[in-house]
């Protein structure tokens, strides 16, 4: 773990040994943010997180207090937490989990006292194992500390917060396909309209799914006020965000950075940050925002670490992994890898992500093998216009969810910016790389 | 329902912690995957006799368990050995050497990917990104994360492993979550609801 000097809202902690535990929390402030809020009414607290313009820290980047506003009224309610991080190179709420459990189970229930919620569910990435006994740790020592359950800290305010393992499948970060896991189902996502969490979710009840990162940032709000959190950022994108460096960089690891104030170079090459790329090679390509994201090369370096921003470039910030990889990468390898990973996470609902995923990766497959033929290329790309037609960004989606049309993205970025790299495979019989 | 029998396969502890699990959800079924969970901690993958007795429980019939826990990777329909490995070789991985690792991994084994070596220890897979890619390249041992991993440090990992010398590290294949829960909310949704509903009653008259 690598944390930098400023500014940290959810890596305070991370630098003590003992981060999880509850007398650290406690001998930091923990809780605070949570009495503070009870003291209010809960539609002030939830005023208070629509204020700061809190976009989701998931994959979205929807804004958390909107998404809390949409909920339908009924008399029950849940609060479910989306901590099933699967997106390759990802690995920034797996460190919030292990590490800093109660600031979640603290943001969950100031979420939950906001939205008035029946119950709370945490869900949790059945491979996280530590991360899971982590967080029920936390929990049990919440309820004992009076945090959470009955009459929480005297306010009247009872919930209860059950942390349920999931058992291991990329798409249950799907909101609505983690709702079906939670009701003990496949995880298929649920076509919207008509299920949008918000309206019918959980049981088919109405149901609020935030991000664990997202989350972990309510306690501070709390603390500080909505003003010191929008202080940080720019625009619509405001507080820090986590971001998870991975690939070909001197210093991989998760770091938070202050939105749009730090570029895509600085997190990269910044002694604090990255540290640059070994042996002085260089940089062939990064991908901005999860393996969904299409690809940037060195000539978007200095864009901002921002939602619109990066938007506006044609990629998007997505789960907060960047993957560096320099010019000794082949491309159709990478392409190659992140192919087979969507052919085997698709969840077979949909005939083009079912189909269309293993047939990209046999064609990959075969032109990194040296079989690959000419016309390959241009039926990669005819392939990827079945799943996204256009193959733009943001993509058009032919799928229930976001999986299917997510797959042009590495394919289409690698032909379009590194054509030739495909044409030498073929004409050489192999890859080039070895 | 039918109550599992007395001598059924899963041993009382195992069914009064499942138990406790269907009582945590509005409805039982929710308790599905993580009840399948506990039988993998007691048989290491999920037997045909645990899921009769999973589908009493939850109140579903015995193929609609199996529907479910097929689709997730970490239930295990056939048996694995003691330890799975999972090496991660997606793209973080990939760009460090997963691979390389891989093959190290197998020709130490003496089992391809998918295996299990004949003496019943081992499981090798390849997995997809397990989220510790700062660490990569990374692999998992029962979901025991190990990073930063060399030829040399995983052979030093499965001497010790073959030694029982991290058995509190790194459980039998199946135990997933040591820490059980404690505490908790003793009242049921009704009693939320109404005391939801008087809390709000009263604000808007104060208002």
């Amino acid at each position: 773990m690598d944390v930098t000097e400023t500014p940290r809202i959810v890596t305070s902690r991370l630098e003590y040994e003992d981060s999880h535990t509850l007398e650290r929390y406690l001998a930091t402030g923990g809780y605070e943010g949570l009495r503070k809020a009870l003291g209010m009414s809960p539609q002030d607290v939830a005023h208070e997180v629509d204020a700061v313009s809190l976009l989701g820290r998931g994959g979205a980047g929807f804004p958390a207090g909107r998404k809390w506003s949409m909920l339908r009224k009924a008399p029950t309610t849940y609060l479910v937490v989306n901590g099933d991080e699967s997106e390759p190179a990802t690995f920034k709420d797996h460190l919030l989990v292990e590490r800093d459990p109660h600031q979640l189970i603290e943001g969950v229930l100031i979420a939950a006292y906001a939205i008035q919620a029946t119950r709370a569910f945490i869900y949790v990435r059945g491979e996280f194992a530590l991360g899971l006994e982590r967080v029920q740790s936390a929990l049990n020592d919440a309820y004992e500390h009076g945090a959470a359950g009955r009459d929480i800290f005297g306010s009247g305010f009872s919930i209860d917060v059950v942390v349920h393992p999931g058992a291991g499948a990329y798409i249950c970060g799907e909101e609505t396909a983690l709702l079906e896991s939670l009701e003990g189902k496949r995880g298929f996502p649920r076509i919207k309209p008509p299920y949008f969490p918000a309206a019918i979710g959980l049981y088919g009840e109405p149901t609020v799914v935030n991000n664990v990162e997202t989350l972990s940032n309510l306690p501070w709000v709390m603390l500080n006020g909505s003003g010191a959190f929008t202080a940080l950022g720019a625009g619509r994108s405001t507080g820090t965000r986590l971001f998870a460096l991975a690939g070909h960089v001197r210093n991989p690891g998760v770091y938070e950075v202050e939105m749009v104030k730090t570029t895509f170079r600085h997190l990269v090459f910044g002694p604090e940050y990255g540290g640059g790329i070994p042996g002085d090679r260089q940089l062939k390509a990064i991908i901005p925002g999860g393996v969904s994201a299409p690809w940037f090369g060195s000539e978007h370096l200095d864009l901002p670490l921002g939602q619109d921003e990066v938007g506006e470039a044609g990629s998007m910030l997505g789960s907060g992994s960047i993957v560096v990889m320099d010019d000794t990468t082949c491309v159709v390898r990478a392409a190659w890898r992140i192919t087979r990973f969507f052919w085997r996470e698709s969840c077979g609902q949909c005939t083009p992500c079912r189909e269309g995923s293993g047939w990209l990766e046999k064609i990959l497959q075969r032109i990194e093998d040296g079989d690959g033929r000419e016309a390959d290329v241009d039926l990669l790309m005819d392939v990827c216009d079945n799943l996204a037609p256009g193959v733009s960004w943001p993509p058009q989606q032919t799928t229930i969810c976001v999986l299917g049309s997510s797959i042009p993205s590495s394919i289409a970025s690698a032909i379009r910016m590194f054509r030739d790299d495909f044409l030498v495979h073929v004409k050489d019989g192999g890859c080039p790389h070895g | 329902m039918t109550p599992p029998a007395v001598d059924g396969h899963l041993s009382s502890d195992i069914v009064t912690r499942a138990r406790e699990l269907v009582a945590l959800y509005p409805h039982p079924r929710s308790a599905l995957i993580p009840i399948c969970h506990l039988a993998q901690e007691q048989d290491g993958w999920l037997r045909p006799e645990a899921i009769d007795e999973i589908a009493a429980l939850v109140g579903l019939t015995p193929a609609e368990v199996l529907g479910t826990a097929s689709f997730y990777e970490m239930l295990r329909t056939e048996p694995v050995g003691n330890y799975v490995v999972s090496v991660c070789t997606n793209i973080a991985c990939m760009l460090r050497g997963a691979y390389e690792l891989l093959h190290h991994v197998e020709d130490s084994l003496g089992v391809r990917s998918g295996a299990t070596t004949a003496d019943g220890m081992f499981t090798l897979e390849e997995t997809e990104c397990i989220a510790d890619c700062g660490r990569a390249p990374c692999l998992a041992v029962n979901h025991r994360f190990v990073g930063d991993v060399t030829p040399e440090s995983f052979d030093h990992l499965v001497e010790g492993l073959r030694a029982g010398t991290l058995a509190d590290d790194i459980p039998r294949h199946g135990t997933l979550v040591r820490v059980r829960r404690q505490g908790g909310l003793r009242v049921d949704d009704d009693t939320i609801r109404a005391e939801r509903e008087a809390a709000s009653a009263k604000a808007a008259g104060g208002a």
